[in-house]
This record gives structure tokens, C-alpha cells and sequence, in this order.
């Protein structure tokens, strides 16, 4: 009996063992998420600095932030802004809602949701957490769930770190060449110029990823995903995300800009979306209070 | 025997991690009473302090700073080691990775000169858009009125 128990207590205590390494495993797989692989490729000058170098394993999630912020400002650039307290606040509200129910919650900043004054139905979610979703994208949402849908698809984007993988290997290789060389540089005054340029590079390579060439169906398929788990975890119903995609795919034109021209066709996405939800769905009990203030958020538009 | 059986037991608490060091990777973070985003905040932690590990909670982790213990979320996180705050200095034997975070690379400096050679692209709705902040007692009222779980809370 002692001795079933001593093994049954050993048998826990292995487990547990094995839950610690997880805990540590998972705090590095965080890290990691945030930035980006070390490139084996930096030749000499990373083996001549070796331990400067080695500093470079990751975009940090400061690096993110900034760039975040420059490709927004790309963004904002190219769309106009609607810029209403009441409709701003109640998407940061309800944007809030879901990135506190996402796997990473935390950005250097926190997250920050912007309504573009746009009827081109588009959502952006750049590095760090800027998040933009346009009146064309909030008109065709039905209900609260329909935005909830878009919004956390996006925050799915940052989790996932999508916007910066899209930044080109040689470009980073080149970011770490030139900040693994800093002391040398700084004397003369190069170093922020030539970072300045790879910086360009890195933001251009977003920008274009994001608001010309779209992402790999995987990446948009790891998005819905995390949109799926977040809102499952809220409370809002996940088979929300199919049914944008299907008013999407009755309301926009097909060629129009926008969302449709850089995300993969929506019967591919809806097929690679539907094994993802739960197998019995329970119905949403109606929430008078939600379509009330989606209600007023459409009329503000 | 008992005694050994309590002995094991207590080696064996399943949650309870010792001396591992981890640092802040988010510009300020909330140390929290409770593992929830809405629970008091006891201690504000910044980019790059170090705190040691106490115990999991699912994506929450209960950290001793330097001040009092308290629950931060797993993602603001990071396994790589600095020292950044006041009084504190990055020392010659730290690995790469744990300078990394020491603000290198791009940075406000990289900003500016981005901001000096592209003058017709405004940072105003950018800085605007980071105002656009909610507080918890808001966020729990959309919750509760919406009818929502609010995981994570």
C-alpha cells in the first residue's frame, strides 16, 4: 500500500518535473516568437565580435515596436482615419477583450486598435500590436461576434509574428552585421545611417506584404486559428469568422483592393477554417446589450 | 514512513519553480495580486528588470521582483537576462543574448533619422493611436454587459 503510494507520488512528481520544463520551454518559445532566428550567415565580422553577436539571436520585442510603429505610420499615410472617440473606444474596448484572451497579450506597448475612414474593406495588424480595421470591414460585420472575428484574426497576425517574417533573411543578416560592428561604425558616424537604411528595407518589405502581396494561406490559416481559441475563450461565437468570410465573398467585387486581394480566396479559407471549429456549437444566447452598442458603433460611422 | 511520503510530497509540489531568473520584455509590465489582467496591480516592472520564477498558473507566472511577489503574464516574459534599470549595468560576462535587449538596433535614434529622410509620412495618428488606452473597470463592464466570459481575466 506505502509502496503504491510512494511510486503513485513519484509517478506525479515526474510529471511535474516534466511541467516545469515546459514552463521554462514556453517562456523561451515566447522570446522566440518575438523576434527572429540568429543567421548563421554573418561571416567574419560576427566571429571577430563573437560574443556582440551573439546578442543578435532576436528582433527584440523593442526593435518590433519601432518598427511597428513606422509601418502604422505607412498606414495612416495611405488611409484616412476616422477619428470618433465613441467608435475608437469601443473597438479598443472590444479589442482589448480578445488580446487579453490570446497567447500573447503582452507587446512591448500593448496593443492599440485604429478605425480607418475607408470604404475599402481592409484590417491591418503591423508588428507590436497596431491594429486597423476600416468602415468598409466594420459595415459588412453583421453583429459584435462578426467584428470580434476580424479583429482577433488580426491579433492572431501579431502573435504569430507574420508582418515580421515577411522581412527579408539578407535584410537582417545586414541588421546584425551592422549592429555587431557598432563600435567601429559609431566613430564615424555610420552606424544610424546604415541602419536607417535596413530599417527602410525592413518596413517596405512589410508594408508590401501587408498591403499589396497578402500572406501565405498557412500564415492566414494560423491566424484563424488563434482568431478561432481566442474567441472560443471570450465567449463570442468562433463560426462568426466563416460568415464575414461568406458576406465577404457576397458583398466585395472580386479584384476589388483590399482585404480580398491580399487574403487567399474565402471558400479556400472557410474549408481550411471549418475542421478548426468545435464539433457541436452551441448556439450564442442573443445579447441585446452587444447588438445595441455594435448598433450605435455602425451609426457613428 | 509517513514522514517520507510527506517529504516526497513536498519535493514534488507540482507548480513551484526554483531560482530561475527571467527578464521583463514589455516597456513597463503589471505585477498583479491575482493571475488575471484585472487583478491589483502591487509593483510595475520595466523593459529588461529581472525577476525570479515562483510558480505557474496556466500562461501566468508568479515572480519575486526586487520589491514583493506577484503574477505577471507568460508573454511579458523573456528567458534572456539584462540589467537595464538605474543603478544597474550590463556586465562584461553577459552572453550575447543577454545584451541583446540593451536597446541596440532599431530605436528611437533609427526613428528620427527614418522620420528626417521621409518628412511626408506623419507619426501623429501613430502617436495618437498609442493614447487610445481602456481601463479595467470599462473592459469589465463590456464583459459583463455583453454577456462575455472574458477569459484571461
Amino acid at each position: 500500500m506505502m509502496r503504491s503510494l510512494l511510486i503513485a507520488l513519484l509517478a506525479i512528481g515526474l510529471a511535474s518535473c516534466a511541467d516545469m520544463s515546459k514552463v521554462v520551454s514556453g517562456v523561451a518559445s515566447v522570446a522566440g516568437a518575438a523576434g527572429m532566428p540568429y543567421s548563421r550567415e554573418l561571416g567574419s565580422v560576427a566571429r571577430a565580435t563573437t560574443a556582440v553577436a551573439k546578442t543578435m539571436e532576436d528582433i527584440t520585442p523593442s526593435q518590433e515596436y519601432y518598427i511597428g510603429r513606422t509601418v502604422s505610420a505607412g498606414i495612416v499615410n495611405r488611409y484616412p482615419v476616422k477619428a470618433n472617440p465613441a467608435a475608437n473606444n469601443y473597438l479598443n474596448l472590444l479589442g482589448q477583450v480578445l488580446v487579453m484572451a490570446s497567447d500573447k497579450p503582452s507587446t512591448y506597448k500593448g496593443y492599440h486598435f485604429l478605425l480607418l475612414d475607408t470604404d475599402e474593406v481592409v484590417a491591418f495588424a503591423a508588428p507590436s500590436g497596431f491594429v486597423f480595421v476600416s468602415k468598409g470591414m466594420v459595415k459588412l460585420c453583421k453583429n459584435e461576434d462578426d467584428l470580434a472575428a476580424v479583429l482577433a484574426h488580426e491579433i492572431g497576425h501579431v502573435q504569430k509574428s507574420h508582418a515580421l517574417a515577411a522581412i527579408s533573411t539578407s535584410r537582417i543578416t545586414s541588421a546584425l552585421t551592422i549592429i555587431a560592428s557598432e563600435g567601429a561604425q559609431a566613430a564615424v558616424g555610420g552606424y544610424v545611417g546604415e541602419l536607417t537604411r535596413v530599417f527602410e528595407g525592413s518596413i517596405d518589405d512589410i508594408t508590401q506584404k501587408l498591403v499589396n502581396s497578402g500572406y501565405a494561406r498557412g500564415q492566414e490559416n494560423e491566424a484563424d486559428a488563434s482568431a478561432i481559441k481566442i474567441m472560443q475563450r471570450v465567449g463570442y461565437d468562433p463560426a462568426a469568422l466563416i460568415r464575414v468570410l461568406e458576406t465577404m465573398k457576397a458583398k466585395v467585387q472580386p479584384g476589388a483592393t483590399g482585404f480580398t486581394s491580399t487574403h487567399p480566396p474565402a471558400d479556400d479559407r472557410i474549408a481550411d477554417i471549418r475542421p478548426l471549429l468545435p464539433q457541436s456549437l452551441v448556439a450564442m444566447a442573443a445579447n441585446a446589450n452587444r447588438d445595441k452598442r455594435f448598433g450605435d458603433m455602425l451609426s457613428a460611422l | 514512513m509517513r514522514r517520507l511520503i510527506i517529504s516526497v510530497m513536498v519535493l514534488l509540489m507540482p507548480v513551484t519553480v526554483s531560482a530561475t531568473s527571467l527578464s521583463i520584455q514589455v516597456e513597463e509590465g503589471q505585477v498583479r495580486s491575482t493571475p488575471s489582467f484585472l487583478g491589483e496591480i502591487v509593483d510595475k516592472v520595466v523593459y529588461g528588470e529581472s525577476v525570479e520564477l515562483v510558480k505557474e498558473q496556466g500562461p501566468w507566472r508568479m515572480v519575486n521582483t526586487k520589491r514583493k511577489p506577484g503574477w505577471i503574464h507568460q508573454s511579458a516574459l523573456s528567458e534572456s537576462k539584462v540589467e537595464l534599470v538605474p543603478g544597474s549595468d550590463v556586465n562584461e560576462g553577459a552572453s550575447g543574448k543577454e545584451i541583446a535587449l540593451a536597446g541596440k538596433g532599431f530605436n528611437p535614434e533609427v526613428e528620427s533619422a527614418y522620420k528626417a529622410a521621409h518628412q511626408q509620412i506623419s507619426f501623429a495618428w501613430v502617436d495618437n493611436m498609442e493614447k487610445l488606452t481602456v481601463n479595467n473597470a470599462d473592459i469589465e463592464q463590456f464583459i459583463k454587459q455583453g454577456g462575455l466570459r472574458g477569459a484571461g481575466l
